[in-house]
């Protein structure tokens, strides 16, 4: 470097700032003031207000993550609830069709079991009434028979005899 | 700060901006006096409030720009209190925080151009260093007592070689101030020195465009450094202080 002696030539003449020692009490008077000051602002002021805020976020994201922890533990647990209601509906469900489905069936047995019995009192009122029917036609039968026969007895000029033709009326009958 | 000398050749004064000069006039530099080294740590207490405490006023649980910077700054100087002197020493993160952002920031407004940089002086990071020094060594007498000189006495060396190491043990210890200031000093002195000459050399055409990429490129790279020794004047803060709390290796 062709400056190298220009360099140091300038720096030679005044020598090193750095070691003239006249400036040292000032620098070093300076040096303190500020180091005080800026201790004093950072102990009392800037580090627990920074500390605290980073204790502060550090707390809200435990909390946060808390909380998130907690509403999925009540969400599977709304869930379960959700899934124990439904089969529970479901059993219901299934209990009141075969309710239904029985009751209905005891229902129609019973309406079967009445409506064979009119069947069956119909049936026999029914035969009832034709027998009385086929009495009282053979009481006409006989009666027309006795007087027919009485007339015609009468009217061959006999004299009917009202215990006779009875009996010859129920003798014929008989066969 | 370059010009053209009456007889053409280039002169640069690469340390004039180093220079400690009274604010208000007069020459007499005394303990008192406003000078530019007052004008700059006030601008780095100012950056460290706008950041700390103006950036923070929100409060807010989901943090502003400027607030996640501000938590961003802490959690780094925090975390690294904390991993490298373990978790007793978290007393002691609101100093070795006040280092470190004042180091940071006494660099970082070093950058601009035409600035003073209050930590290329030897006095400033020597009081600092020693500050670290005196402080740890008392810590670790106070909790540790006689058993502190522990850290001289390699337990795990020979038996035969411990005497010696002691003696260089001790040695590197007392030479830790001299390192923990001249390393940070001599960084941010050194690269404003480069950057100046550089751009004394944009004063000659021929390579005037050479000059300007190469201050260009020693600016990021000093930028680099700025944060760099930031973290490593507080890092060994933090080892130093591990040693005094735990002096058994």
């Amino acid at each position: 470097m062709a400056t190298e002696a220009t360099v140091a030539d300038a720096a030679s003449k005044p020598g090193m700032p750095q070691l003239d020692f006249s400036t040292f009490p000032n620098q070093i008077f300076w040096l303190v003031v500020t180091i005080v000051v800026i201790y004093l602002v950072l102990s009392r002021v800037a580090l627990p207000r920074i500390g605290a805020v980073l204790a502060e976020r550090a707390g809200t994201i435990t909390n946060d993550l808390a909380a998130a922890e907690d509403l999925k533990q009540r969400a599977v647990e709304a869930e379960e609830a959700y899934n124990k209601a439904l089969a529970e509906a479901r059993a219901e469900a299934q209990k009141i069709a075969a309710e239904t489905k029985a009751s209905i069936q005891a229902d129609l047995d019973k309406e079967l079991a009445k409506a064979d019995a009119e069947i069956a009192a119909r049936a026999a009122e029914s035969e009832k009434a034709i027998a009385e029917i086929r009495d009282s036609a053979v009481e006409s039968v006989k009666t027309v028979a006795t007087e027919t026969a009485a007339e015609l007895v009468s009217a061959l000029g006999g004299k009917a005899d009202d215990k006779a033709v009875a009996a010859a009326i129920a003798e014929q009958m008989k066969g | 700060m370059a010009d053209e000398a009456k007889g053409g050749g280039l002169v640069i004064k690469p340390m004039d901006q180093f220079e400690v000069k009274p604010l208000f006039g007069g020459s007499e530099i005394g303990m008192f006096t406003i000078t530019n080294v007052t004008l700059w740590m006030a601008l780095a207490v100012l950056a460290v409030v706008l950041m700390l405490v103006v950036g923070t006023r929100g409060r807010a649980v989901i943090p502003s720009r400027a607030q996640s910077v501000a938590e961003m700054v802490y959690g780094f100087v925090y975390n690294m209190v904390v991993d490298v002197a373990g978790k007793d020493a978290v007393k002691y993160f609101p100093y070795i925080m006040t280092l470190f952002v004042f180091i940071l920031f006494s660099n970082f407004l070093g950058l601009i151009p035409l600035s003073f940089t209050t930590t290329s002086h030897i006095a400033v990071t020597a009081v600092l260093a020693l500050a670290v020094f005196i402080t740890v060594t008392a810590i670790g007498f106070i909790k540790n007592g006689a058993s502190f000189l522990s850290l001289f006495w390699v337990s795990s060396a020979p038996l035969p070689l411990r005497p010696i190491l002691a003696i260089i043990e001790v040695i590197s210890y007392f030479v830790r101030p001299v390192s923990h200031s001249i390393r940070l000093a001599g960084n941010m002195m050194a690269g404003h020195a480069v950057i100046k000459v550089f751009a004394g050399f944009a004063a000659v055409v021929a390579v005037a465009p050479l000059s300007i990429v190469a201050v260009t490129a020693i600016y990021g790279l000093e930028v680099l450094v700025s944060a760099i020794q930031a973290y490593v004047f507080t890092i060994l803060t933090c080892v130093y202080l591990k040693d005094a709390l735990h002096p058994h290796h």
